[in-house]
């Protein structure tokens, strides 16, 4: 059997030998950070324009990941592109020669590429929080009060999850084209659509983005927001499960098509 | 040593790899031969473990691919020559399949030099060639020095001297004792190179033996005679026993007979020769008798019939022979003279 240390040092050698890496990842961190901090700033000139209801539920700590929405697609595109450049370039074939244990070769890569998203995800969350508060200034709150701390650090997880989803997601696909075309409309635009029209959103609420993000909140029904039958934590399972599904599919696809 | 066993490969109703039952021995360079859709390369893929056979199975050294422990080091493969990731430098790419298989990065190195890429180790390889992706390819099959080598029609795309090169880099790791599989679709070159011989149509077994025997059995020698008086040559040929079949252009072809003994014959008989010389049917010609039935995509000319198989020996055929590279017995084509027989040289007037 192949050995897994041996595989996952492969694995990070991949991924730090192509520029699309750097590029994704940069772009996840400042596309949410910059967008954040417009937004941070913007409320809070603004705040008084603001509905009565909306003023009584602000969350100084969600507005601080307004950016999210944004800059979570180049976490798609990282994902999709770690797992499709493997089928794009033919790259497949030569892995599955090296490393023809399927299972090692997906979850090693998948291992290698989660982590580094995760950590870029918690570094975008830490500095787009600090940077939001500053700019909020009073209305602003601090790592101390209540749930904020799980909150800050639930972006970040959000945000590595969603790298990971896409990687899965990819793998049953087998084609970067096809997942950024589904994926991408599928986050940016049909997710968030639903979202807001009435019945729709009783099933797109459990998509895995909505879910998810429901982790960035501190207050309950945050900015005039409808009531979630599940909590902070229960949202975040919802996701995870979405995403232990598309890996499982991933790997079931790999493990049984013809490379 | 691989043994292939029963190995079968269906897609949907269409049958690519049929029953196949073979062996490849170390040693020697055994030649895959099949026209193009033969299922020459899904039976390399399917020994490699990236297609599932629907049945039969395949062992390399009497163990599954995926048994292997780090299987680089046993068996290397050259597939394509596009299965790198054109972002990633050359060096790059062998690291990361080094490191999988837990080999020193200073093989990439060794490696590299002994494919001549040294000087564009840290260029990305989407700016390669295609030969140059070829010895990209070749260098990863090198890796793990490996006792068995796997290479899927390797010269495809290379200029002569690349052609020559891999031509003898094949032999030298023979010669070291290696197991060597390499597949093509051209006979003139196996000829060159392999010891041994597999050959499938369709994806069926149609020969598998040594390529000295192959050559004996399927390089049918003919002598070739042409004449003014053709009429008068042919009762003179049916008289003393011969059997003269008409070929193109007026010419006479004569199975079992010497340039010699027709020569004398045609002077005894005073008739008029303007050629007498032997010939021999290619390797190429014989590969492609023995492929007819099951060539899997034939060119139509007209309305109606395949068309023949084009006689084989123009083309790039020749160009490559001449680096160095030694014509093996029984490769001549159609249509060149052996040295020795002269046009018209025994004509003797009355």
């Amino acid at each position: 059997m192949a050995s897994v240390p041996a595989v996952l040092n492969s694995e990070w050698t991949k991924i730090r030998t192509v520029s699309s890496t750097t590029w994704t990842l940069i772009c996840a961190f400042a596309v949410t950070v910059a967008m954040s901090a417009a937004l941070c700033a913007l409320l809070n000139a603004t705040f008084d324009d603001l509905s009565e209801a909306e003023q009584a539920t602000f969350d100084p700590t969600l507005v601080s990941f307004s950016g999210t929405v944004l800059g979570q697609l180049a976490m798609v595109v990282f994902g999709v592109l770690v797992v499709g450049t493997e089928y794009s370039s033919g790259m497949i074939r030569t892995s599955l020669a090296a490393v023809p244990q399927r299972g090692t070769l997906l979850f090693s890569k998948i291992t290698v590429a989660g982590v580094l998203a995760l950590v870029v995800g918690l570094l975008t969350s830490f500095v787009s929080f600090f940077l939001g508060q500053a700019l909020l200034g009073d209305r602003g709150t601090d790592l101390g009060a209540d749930n904020v701390l799980r909150a800050v650090v639930g972006a970040g997880l959000y945000m590595g999850l969603i790298a990971i989803f896409s990687m899965g997601v990819t793998a049953m696909l087998r084609s970067s084209m096809l997942s950024l075309g589904i994926l991408v409309p599928f986050f940016f635009l049909i997710s968030q659509i639903l979202i807001a029209v009435p019945y729709a959103k009783d099933v797109a609420r459990y998509f895995p983005d909505q879910a998810g993000s429901k982790i960035m909140q501190v207050v309950p029904e945050a900015m005039g927001s409808d009531p979630s039958p599940y909590g902070p934590w229960a949202g975040l399972g919802i996701m995870v499960a979405w995403v232990v599904a598309a890996v499982l599919g991933g790997y079931l696809v790999l493990k049984n098509r013809d490379a | 040593m691989i043994e292939l066993e029963g190995l079968t490969k269906r897609f949907g109703s269409k049958v690519a790899v049929d029953h196949l039952t073979c062996q490849v021995r170390p040693g020697m360079v055994t030649g895959f031969l099949g026209p193009n859709g033969a299922g020459k390369s899904t039976t390399m893929r399917m020994m490699l473990d990236l297609d599932n056979p629907t049945s039969g199975t395949v062992r390399i050294d009497g163990k599954h691919y995926h048994e292997l422990q780090e299987p680089l080091k046993y068996i290397g493969a050259l597939l394509d020559a596009k299965s790198m990731h054109g972002g990633r430098s050359a060096y790059n790419n062998l690291l990361c399949l080094a490191q999988s298989n837990r080999i020193p990065s200073s093989r990439v190195d060794e490696v590299l030099d002994t494919v001549g890429l040294s000087g564009v180790a840290k260029k990305k390889s989407k700016g390669f060639s295609l030969g140059m992706g070829q010895r990209l390819g070749i260098a990863s099959a090198l890796l793990g020095d490996p006792e068995i080598l796997m290479f899927d029609e390797p010269v495809n795309g290379l200029d002569p001297e690349g052609i020559h090169w891999i031509r003898n880099l094949m032999k030298a790791l023979a010669a070291e004792g290696r197991t060597i599989f390499v597949s093509s679709h051209l006979m003139s070159e196996m000829a060159l190179t392999a010891d041994h011989l597999i050959v499938i149509g369709q994806g069926r077994l149609l020969a598998d033996t040594s390529m000295a025997d192959f050559i004996h059995e399927n390089s049918r020698s003919y002598v070739r005679l042409r004449s003014p008086q053709q009429e008068r040559l042919r009762d003179v040929l049916h008289q003393e026993g011969f059997t003269a079949v008409e070929a193109d252009g007026g010419t006479l072809e004569i199975d079992g007979a010497t340039t010699e003994e027709l020569g004398e014959l045609a002077a005894r008989h005073q008739v008029v020769l303007h050629e007498l010389s032997s010939q021999r049917a290619s390797l190429e010609e014989a590969f492609m008798q023995m492929t007819a039935g099951s060539v899997e995509y034939h060119a139509h000319s007209g309305p109606g019939g395949a068309e023949p198989p084009p006689t084989v020996g123009a083309g790039w055929g020749e160009g490559w022979q001449q680096p160095g590279g030694t014509a093996a017995p029984g490769t001549t084509a159609p249509g060149t003279t052996t040295p020795g027989s002269v046009d018209g040289t025994e004509n003797k007037g009355a």
